[in-house]
């Protein structure tokens, strides 16, 4: 057995194969015995694609290992290919040497010219830069399971299990947590329960017994910082830091939202957390639920809404709404590839602009980005620390791969967390309605229900004060100033910027959401290269933070990486009028460390 | 909780300018509105008037209670939001016809349908008001408007009949100048536990002068309206002599009593209290001018209520804990956890 640092593993098959339910189970374990883990989910739009077809192949990534894991990998080390499509589409992402292991039972003719193959790979030289490893799962898994009642048909859906069992014997992983997720998850159906576990044992001691390896590999134990740890997906913890922002302060949650892919799970996940006080709203359409959920922060609670890019689109109008009338409100944009419909379940960053400049007026809003999956939490209670502070709506942006991929999180103590006071006016001495806080600029934030203070609010502009409706050509535009300089006013809410690698130098990397760990790996690989490079991550996008400036006039260069074609640098370079180059790519699909390491170099020494 | 709150009509009017044009049925709209809030027994820091855009929806700022001026249509979404949230609150959402039957219809047809306990007042002038004067969905095939100088192509909704369709629990139509009418509508609306419909018919001065006056109209009104009352059979006309009644085809007529042997026996006899909506729909396709026009309240059924829905979920899901939230820490804990040793 050959001891290894970390290991790339990529499960691709049709959507009825059971990939991500493999991968997740995979995943678990890993997580349990102790590795650090990152995961990318990567599956078509369609529910059940057409079996076969190269479009249908879901596919699920994991890198875990002994080390700091910060993302799924640029390419794996096996592949885990239960049809000719899944080999089709993902040998491009294998390493040269790399080992695949395919289910020969898949490689019908049929299959194959579904997929573009020719000729049966597994019959000629195509394959010969790898390791290949066919094993007849399909017939083996209904040998297994001879004895068991089930039909053919749902035996064979056991399958992926005797896959993960070979995998589990690769990369020598117990079986136990797996078994044990079996018998809950099929508590009511033993049959279905043996059944898979059987499958899961018999692949296991068959890849043993049938040494279909040529070597097994053992992964230890990563560093991790001592504490209780949970698998989580960054929708989860989305949901679960704007719960615990709105307890600590005392309030209850409501979200209006309307099912868009892929921020769905935020609403699931705030449906089932109703003990906690969250009234969820699914709503007609994109505009009913973020207009339910200012209803709502207008009558003292935290109102939130969750979605994608169409959908913030379509919230436009009355996000602007929530900002005139200076309400708290968090809006969750989980970015998806665009324009229009786009690539629903790909990831993307190309909301920047939307969420930035996306409404009529100026109107400027704070905008916050999760980095990663566990970050989802941290930046979703800051989130809404900062709209309850300031009364005017945060925009929290999440992606595609943030929201489904997954690593561990070290749950927080509850003392830990920032207070949050939620302070509403009761007083009816001296109220005005937009009277201001001098050290926020919010205005008072009055229930509905209190004696003495009933008062008007609305979209029309507002005179300084009193809110009444007013027309004042000076009125208008103090108002927004105000607006604006409020939202500068977080500023003072942002701790100083870290500056990771170098902390002056020859190349400074700008990113902000989801590249964090490609970007964080590929500055590493550039140092290593001698490059003198530093990189800052952006939590706040706006407003951007005030020590920004000084530290790219460290750098000589400004290299800006992002998942769409140049949105952030647009705005680097006319706050700082500097000279930033962007590495772009719009592909649904996160960037690499490889990339990231590329662009440095590039930048640095000329393309060569 | 039993004192009696004791307000004026005057104690609802905030200190706002009223800003509509001279003439217009706002007023006394507004004017009833405030009269018969007055009267509900509920504190005025209770009240929360929510609007969207239009001539109609600029109404919160002339109420000295909470108020809400929104965005176009939406209003019936925002006040979902603050109901659910404190469903202590009486909540009325006020605004036209292009507001709530154009832009915003499906947040109309949506908050009907989910019953949040709360009154909408549908101020319908078949006409855009605000924007200057084009044809609205109420308006109809013909209307010349500037943007229809050759005649409206739109076939009109009748908004009883959508409010019915999307499942109100109640719906009741009034008329702007008639203010005890008007009342007395929205005081059972108030009392009614659901989403109450009201709609409102108002006269436009500038842009749609005189729209109802055949049918409302001071002189016509009793031979060209007729008042539904629950039990009572549909009779109208000056002399009271007219009625209405159902043919095989399920369509309605005009009678008269005593004219071929027509006796109230013959007439339908008003049920507002039917499970189904089915008579009150076919009330609502009675029509000026070849119908009486019917006003009053078409239909009222008791449902369960959106907001009382959720709550009950929240506190079931509570109960496990004492009644109370369970701890941030319970939450961050479920599923598989592992520790990691120092
Ligand atoms: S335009 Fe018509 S509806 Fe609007 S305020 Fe004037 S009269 Fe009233």
């Amino acid at each position: 057995m050959q001891t290894v640092e970390s290991v790339v593993v990529r499960f691709a098959g049709d959507s009825g194969d059971g990939v991500q339910v493999t991968g997740t189970q995979f995943t678990n374990t890993a997580a349990l015995v102790g590795n650090d883990i990152a995961t990318l989910p990567d599956y078509p739009a369609e529910i059940r694609a057409p079996a076969g077809t190269l479009f249908g192949v879901s596919g699920f990534q994991i890198q875990f290992g002994a080390t700091d894991i910060r993302t799924p990998g640029d390419i794996s080390d096996a592949l885990v290919a239960f049809n000719p499509a899944a080999l089709k589409v993902n040998l491009s992402r294998l390493r040269k040497g790399g080992l695949i292991l395919v289910n020969v039972d898949a490689f019908s003719s049929r299959n194959l010219t579904k997929a573009g193959w020719e000729h049966n790979p597994l019959e000629d030289d195509t394959l010969a830069a790898w390791q290949v490893v066919k094993v007849n799962m399909t017939r083996l898994t209904r040998e297994a399971l001879k004895e068991s009642p089930l039909k053919t048909k749902d035996k064979d859906r056991a399958k992926n299990l005797f896959a993960l069992g070979m995998v589990y014997f690769l990369y020598d992983r117990p079986l136990e947590h797996t078994v044990n997720w079996l018998n809950s998850k099929f508590a009511k159906l033993p049959n279905v329960a043996e059944a898979n576990i059987k499958a899961l044992k018999t692949g296991y001691y068959y890849a043993e017994t049938a040494e279909i390896f040529r070597a097994t590999y053992q992964v230890p134990e990563a560093p991790i910082a001592a504490g209780r740890y949970r698998n989580v997906t960054g929708n989860l913890t989305t949901a679960m830091g704007l719960v615990s922002a709105a307890q600590n302060a005392g309030l209850d949650l409501f979200l209006g939202s309307y099912p868009i892919t892929p921020a769905s799970d935020v609403l699931h996940n705030l449906a089932s957390m109703r003990a906690h006080g969250v009234r969820t709203l699914q709503a007609e359409d994109e505009i009913a639920a973020v207009c339910a959920a200012i209803g709502a922060s207008y009558a003292g609670q935290l109102g939130v809404c969750s979605t994608s890019g169409p959908g913030l689109a379509l919230k436009g109008e009355a996000i602007g709404l929530a900002l005139m009338v200076e309400l708290p409100m968090v809006v969750v944009d989980v970015q998806r590839g665009g324009p229009s419909t786009g690539l629903p379940t790909k990831t993307e960053q190309s909301d920047f602009n939307i969420a930035l400049f996306g409404r009529n007026g100026d109107s400027p809003l704070p905008v916050i980005a999760a980095k990663s999956p566990a970050d989802c939490f941290d930046a979703a209670y800051e989130a809404a620390r900062i709209t309850i502070k300031y009364r005017t709506p945060v925009i929290l942006m999440t992606d595609g791969y943030l929201a489904n991929g997954s690593e561990p999180w070290k749950i927080p103590n509850e003392a830990d967390l920032a207070p949050i006071e939620s302070d509403f006016r009761t007083d009816p001495e001296g109220f005005q309605p937009y009277m201001r806080d001098e050290a926020t600029l919010a205005r008072p934030w009055v229930k509905p229900g209190t004696p003495g203070l009933e008062h008007r609010v609305g979209g029309l502009e507002k005179q300084h004060l009193t809110g009444n409706v007013s027309y004042d050509p000076m009125n208008h535009h103090r108002m927004c100033e105000l607006r604006r300089d409020k939202v500068d006013l977080v500023r003072q809410e942002m701790p100083p910027l870290e500056v990771i690698g170098e902390q002056s130098g020859d190349v400074l990397v700008i990113g902000w959401g989801s590249t964090y760990g490609a970007i964080r790996s590929g500055v590493d690989a550039a140092l290593a290269d001698g490059v003198k490079v530093g990189a800052v991550h952006l939590r706040w996008i706006n407003p951007l933070p005030p020590d920004l400036g000084e530290i790219i006039a460290r750098f000589d260069k400004v290299l800006v990486p992002e998942m769409n074609l140049g949105q952030l640098i647009k705005v680097i370079r006319g706050e700082f009028l500097v000279d930033a180059k962007g590495l772009n790519k719009v592909q649904g699909m996160p960037l690499n460390v490889g990339e990231v390491k590329q662009a440095i170099l590039d930048l640095q020494y000329g393309e060569a | 909780m039993n004192d009696i709150i004791q307000l004026t009509r005057k104690d609802l009017a905030s200190d706002q300018e009223v800003r509509w044009c001279p003439g217009c049925g706002d007023y006394a709209i507004l004017k009833g509105v405030q009269s018969a809030l007055a009267t509900l027994n509920v504190p005025r820091e209770n009240m929360v008037v929510i609007s969207g855009i239009g001539c109609a929806a600029r109404f919160p700022y002339y109420m000295n209670t909470y108020g809400f001026h929104t965005i176009h249509g939406r209003s019936p979404a925002v006040a979902t939001g603050t109901k659910m949230a404190n469903p202590d609150l009486h909540v009325w959402i006020v605004g036209g016809d292009g507001d709530m039957m154009s832009i915003g219809g499906n947040h109309l047809i949506h908050v009907l349908r989910r019953n949040v306990d709360l009154t909408v007042l549908l101020f319908n002038n078949r006409i855009y008001g605000l924007t200057k004067g084009q044809f609205s969905p109420t308006s109809g095939v013909g209307k010349k408007t500037k943007s229809s100088p050759m005649g409206s192509i739109d076939p009109a909704f009748e908004p009883i009949s959508l409010a019915l369709g999307a499942g109100a629990t109640f719906a009741a139509r009034t008329v702007d100048l008639w203010g005890k009418h008007l009342q007395a509508t929205i005081k059972a609306a108030h009392e009614h536990k659901g989403t109450s419909f009201i709609e409102i018919l108002q006269n436009c001065i500038i842009f749609n002068d005189g729209a109802f006056d055949p049918a409302v109209g001071k002189k016509v009104k009793s031979d060209k309206t007729v008042e539904l009352v629950h039990g009572e059979p549909l009779i109208f006309g000056a002399e009271r002599d007219k009625g209405v009644r159902i043919r095989k085809d399920l369509t309605l007529e005009v009678v008269t009593l005593g004219e071929n042997g027509v006796t109230e026996d013959d007439l339908v006899v008003h049920n507002a209290h039917a499970e189904l909506p089915g008579l009150a729909q076919l009330l609502a396709t009675m029509e000026y001018p070849d119908m009486p026009v019917p006003v009053g309240i078409f239909r009222q059924v008791s449902r369960p209520t959106y907001e009382v829905g959720m709550d009950a979920q929240v506190t079931q899901a509570q109960a496990a804990h004492g009644g109370d939230k369970p701890s941030l820490t319970s939450l961050w804990n479920q599923g598989d956890t592992w520790d990691v040793a120092p």
